[in-house]
């Protein structure tokens, strides 16, 4: 296991660095000059354009400001934005909430995705189980936006259940709504792993034996079933942290939130593009510490894999 | 006493041989081959694809995604053929108009007819989709067999570059590359949904190929003197076909919906371009008063995610033997 461990954790590092080196080449190295356009349609004088470059390495060979920007990376800190703010304080302002919102989607998708998926597994073939697999379908099929949409129209205009936006500091009520539909495709696809898992283990063997030995239905789904089958689906949700927080970028747009999925599209807009390599390179360093916690976890639970 | 006499086809009679050397002469079989084919044809079919056309085609789930499919290339290809009316052409006075004579769906807020512009729609959203797609497969395939057959560097490198890929979402990297992208057609938006979409197909194929590649047919091709880039292109690869088609078809879902989302963010395809997505953020602004105007172009996007993720599902079922014991 130590082994293992040791040499998944020696993976990472060049997976961290190509990532940021092709997410810095994709910011930096596209057309257009964010200085000049800092001055808008007068311009700033080219002394001034001089200074701003100097003091963001902009004047340098893009190997040296990469360089300077992992060493910012490494000693956590970003340096300022071009309207003088700290980055390390932009994205501690973001992170709080999005980290709530992508939290509250996970426990959405893995509480109704697990328990539908199960009853769905268990009668594979039935009525519950056919209207499970078109309704996750169409939760696939439907973009996010949509729903969002539809749930602002029908939950917080029509029926005035839930607040249609968020805004500053939203509390947890204000972020239901916004982590449903967060959690909308995802939730479809536990929904489907959980049922493929169970259906397949309730044909096993050992199943069988439990229901020969005279255990009780109940205790053979909760202790051989689910246990069993909860393994890709731990997986899943442990990788998908990574990818809500990153998909957060629509669902706060439209509830209105200041995460990072709000700061980030601003930032892009405004063409701020120190702060959008930050942000995106934390959101690549929380995407790939999930996905080795859970390859960690998955060694852990299934020793075949550690010995591959 | 039995006759041990025989006629061979001389017609010279032999002598008798004698006890324990009799020999069994078949006579001459005047069917030819063809009455050996007759019998296979009548056996169950054998075949991964021949077993799976005749699992698919007994489930109405296949037919409803087929048609869905068909009928959403066809308005892509040939809109003409549904409506009579230019989606460019709008008047204002009509603006959010209900429903009425010769506009099924209404107007929208420009006043443009929204039956047709769903109909118009759907060639970006299809072209999108299947460009994005061939290239995900040809490059994914490309990658994942080279890294999964010759091994050794070639994988470590390959893996490698595939999992710096993976480490980037794909709809952060397409809004970071799309919002500086001044040329914004159907193509420039497939190819940057591909080139950072590609890596699960190379994933997938890499492993099927590492184990389809000790199978003992890649042994006889070998042993026969074949050529290794041969038996990849022969043996190997077609052999792998069936886990990827299976996620070729689930990947041009999620690239429609992932182009709609740029287009709905503005970073898509232009305004000019009618599209499903642009036209659900346009009715973004309606929201309040008229919602249905958004439910058109929404409802068209869904239905055909939906037909090719069906699609999808039957062939997986049909194509994995253990889904289909029941």
């Amino acid at each position: 296991m130590l082994w293992y461990l040791g040499r998944r954790l020696l993976q990472v590092i060049p997976v961290f660095l190509g990532a940021t080196l092709l997410l810095y080449a994709m910011v930096f190295l596209r057309p257009g000059d964010p200085v000049a356009a800092l001055g808008g349609e007068r311009g700033l004088p080219e002394a001034v354009q001089e200074q701003i470059r100097a003091e963001y390495n902009l004047d340098k060979p893009f190997v040296i400001q990469y360089l300077l920007f992992l060493r910012g990376v490494v000693t956590l800190d970003f340096g300022v934005d071009f309207r003088g703010r700290e980055i390390t304080d932009v994205i501690a302002n973001a992170f709080p909430v999005t980290i709530q919102l992508a939290l509250m989607a996970l426990a959405f998708e893995a509480i109704f995705g697990i328990g539908f998926g199960l009853v769905a597994g268990m009668r594979k073939g039935g009525i519950f189980d056919g209207s499970a697999l078109v309704v996750s379908l169409i939760f696939i099929a439907v973009p996010t936006f949509v729903v969002g949409f539809v749930m602002q129209i029908v939950v917080g205009v029509r029926l005035g259940w839930l607040p249609v936006s968020a805004g500053r500091d939203p509390d947890f009520i204000s972020l239901l709504m916004p982590a449903m539909v967060l959690a909308a495709v995802s939730f479809a696809y536990v929904l489907r792993l959980t049922r493929t898992s169970v259906a397949e283990n309730m044909s096993a063997d050992y199943v069988r034996t439990a229901r020969a030995r005279g255990l009780r239905r109940s205790e053979v789904t909760g202790r051989h079933v689910l246990r069993n089958s909860l393994i890709p689906v731990v997986t899943f949700l442990g990788a998908d942290i990574g990818a809500l927080m990153s998909g957060a970028i629509i669902t706060e747009g439209i509830f209105n939130i200041n995460g990072v999925g709000g700061t980030l599209y601003d930032a892009i807009i405004r063409g701020e593009s120190v702060t959008v390599v930050s942000l995106t390179t934390v959101l690549v360093l929380v995407y790939i510490a999930a996905n080795l916690l859970v390859d960690l976890l998955y060694a852990a639970l299934d020793p075949r894999i550690r010995y591959a | 006493m039995p006759d041990n006499r025989y006629e061979n086809p001389g017609g010279s009679v032999t002598p008798t041989p004698r006890p324990g050397q009799e020999r069994y002469v078949a006579p001459i079989d005047e069917g030819g081959l063809g009455a050996v084919d007759a019998v296979k044809a009548d056996d169950a079919p054998t075949s991964l694809w021949r077993d799976a056309w005749h699992q698919m085609r007994g489930r109405w789930l296949f037919w409803i995604s087929a048609a869905i499919i068909v009928l959403v290339v066809l308005v892509a290809a040939f809109p003409g053929l549904f409506t009579s009316l230019n989606p460019r052409v709008c008047n204002l006075a009509d603006a959010l108009g209900g429903p009425q004579a010769g506009h099924p769906f209404g107007f929208d807020r420009q006043g443009c007819d929204i039956y047709t512009r769903t109909i118009f729609g759907a060639r970006a959203s299809v072209v999108v989709g299947v460009l994005a797609t061939t290239m995900v497969v040809v490059l994914g395939t490309a990658i994942g067999a080279v890294a999964g057959y010759y091994g050794k560097w070639f994988d470590t490198i390959l893996s490698r570059i595939t999992d710096i890929f993976f480490a980037i979402p794909l709809v952060l990297a397409a809004i970071v590359i799309m919002s500086v992208t001044t040329n914004r057609t159907s193509f420039t938006v497939a190819f940057v949904l591909a080139l950072f979409g590609w890596t699960q197909i190379a994933r997938i194929t890499r492993g099927t190929v590492l184990s389809v590649k000790n199978n003992e047919f890649v042994t006889a091709a070998r042993s026969l003197g074949m050529g290794r880039g041969q038996i990849l292109w022969k043996h190997v690869l077609p052999n792998s076909a069936a886990p990827i088609i299976v996620y070729a078809t689930v990947a041009l879902g999620q690239f429609i919906v992932a182009e709609a989302t740029l287009s709905f963010l503005g970073i898509g395809l232009p305004p000019s371009t009618v599209s499903w997505g642009g036209d659900i953020s346009a009715a973004q602004g309606a929201i309040r008063t008229a919602p249905e105007i958004l439910l058109y172009p929404a409802g068209g996007l869904a239905l055909t995610v939906l037909g090719f993720m069906m699609m999808g599902d039957v062939v997986r079922d049909a194509l994995d033997p253990k889904a289909r014991k029941r």
